[in-house]
């Protein structure tokens, strides 16, 4: 199969206006992506479908991603001249990236028995239904998987048949795999709690002033140390 | 009843004279005729149809007419996880049911959540809808487990009463048969549990 970056030239010189990025993996899979915009997403599809070299006939999954605001601290080291004499200095750049919401599509071919391609689409900004043109029209497989990523991280899929929540409920308003997403409380108690879940057991405690630490502590103390 | 001396009766029973009274005649029958509802949730359904099939046989209780209606079924096996969306199903299944009816939570899931209890989306525990009679913990129970939690529910059907002021929870006309069920709300199910039924155990702070 070409190379990613064989892919990115082609699909630029091919579909007129198209953006792509490669989106770098940097784990020992080195499975890098492409990362294509919105407005030519569909075009940019179908030429992975049915472009003959790559014939990307089958998608094989799509998954979403929450990515929260997020500050990318960079240190660059730097010559400068102080008092004279040739210094190094660490200067660390911060650079904000506002948060997105994403959907990762991995392709193959069934007919040249090549993959995986993966492709991705950033929505703008973390609202409550943003939007991103549907692949369904493309890969029929897509349908049940954009519709789970509607339900679940809230990515509205244009161009999508059927779009409905399909695990949870109609009436649901929430979107549980987003990263701040607010658990209902309905959690009780716990047998064997720890860590965070012993944090939230611990509201839901009767509260037993007379027996926390600091007064039994101070009352004992004054039975140690007798007057002299 | 009146209690019959044990002696006398098996006096009696030597001498080709069986005594016995309406209660015991009454429970004997119910006790080895539960029909249980016939559905599944999970993998612990799994091990429910191996109890049913040859090898551990359900039939030597008399508990294998698995029934597909409600309404003519004793006993309903909650075998497997009740996701949240699941849950006011269960609870109509339940609610559908005549009287006497009997509910085995089988399988961690059924009894507490079980390994998905800190989700967001699944019931933790069937008991915060509808009365439990047995539970059995495992993930999933052993065929075993649930012939030995069947057996417990006829042994408790065996201690029912008929009359009396301790007489059996289904023979009390003011005692519930039917419960709540809840509806699918905007973050949870609404109520989250249900009071009249569910009480958290309370735990001390450590």
């Amino acid at each position: 199969m070409e190379l990613l970056e064989q892919i990115k030239a082609r699909i630029e010189s091919s579909v007129p206006g198209a953006k792509t990025d490669i989106v770098p993996n940097g784990t020992p899979s080195q499975q890098h992506s492409l990362l294509i915009d919105n407005a030519h997403a569909l075009a940019v599809a179908h030429f992975l479908r049915d472009d003959p070299t790559l014939r990307l006939d089958f998608c094989s999954n799509v998954t979403g991603v929450d990515w929260l605001d997020r500050v990318v601290k960079k240190t660059i080291k730097i010559k400068t001249v102080v008092d004279g004499f040739e210094k190094e200095v660490d200067q660390t750049t911060e650079e904000k990236i506002p948060g997105y919401l994403e959907a990762v599509y991995h392709l193959y071919s069934m007919a040249h028995k090549h993959g995986p391609v993966i492709i991705r689409m950033r929505t703008e900004g973390r609202a409550k239904c943003a939007p991103l043109p549907s692949l369904t029209p493309v890969w029929r497989s897509a349908e049940f998987q954009e519709r789970e990523i509607f339900d679940l991280y809230g990515i509205r899929f244009d161009g999508h048949p059927d779009l409905r929540r399909i695990l949870m409920w109609d009436e649901f308003e929430d979107y549980p795999m987003r990263k701040d997403y607010v658990q209902p409380d309905d959690f009780e108690w716990e047998p064997t709690p720890h860590d965070e879940v012993l944090a939230r057991a611990k509201q839901h405690y009767t509260a037993r002033p007379e027996l926390d630490g600091a007064e039994k502590i101070t009352s004992h103390s004054d039975v140690a140390t007798p007057d002299k | 009843m009146s209690e019959i001396d044990e002696k006398l009766r098996t006096e009696l029973q030597r001498q080709g004279i069986w005594v016995t009274s309406m209660q015991e005649l009454y429970n004997w029958g119910r006790k080895n005729s539960i029909w249980p509802l016939q559905f599944g949730l999970a993998c612990c359904a799994i091990e429910m149809i191996a109890t049913a099939a040859s090898r551990y046989d359900i039939a030597r209780f008399g508990g294998e007419v698995f029934r597909p209606s409600p309404r003519q079924a004793d006993l309903m096996i909650v075998a497997g996880t009740v996701t949240k969306k699941m849950a006011p199903q269960i609870v109509r299944l339940y609610n559908q049911m005549a009287d006497p009816k009997y509910v085995i939570a089988m399988g961690a899931c059924a009894i507490s959540g079980g390994p998905f209890k800190q989700g967001y989306n699944v019931l933790k525990g069937i008991d915060r809808y509808i009365p439990v009679d047995v539970y059995i913990p495992g993930c999933p129970p052993r065929p075993e487990a649930l012939l030995h939690a069947f057996m417990e529910l006829q042994r408790k059907i065996d201690g029912q009463k008929l009359t009396g002021t301790d007489k059996a929870e289904f023979l009390k006309p003011e005692q519930l048969s039917e419960f709540p069920v809840p509806k699918f709300g905007e973050h949870d199910l609404e109520p989250p549990a249900n009071r009249d039924v569910f009480q958290p155990p309370k735990l001390e702070r450590v």
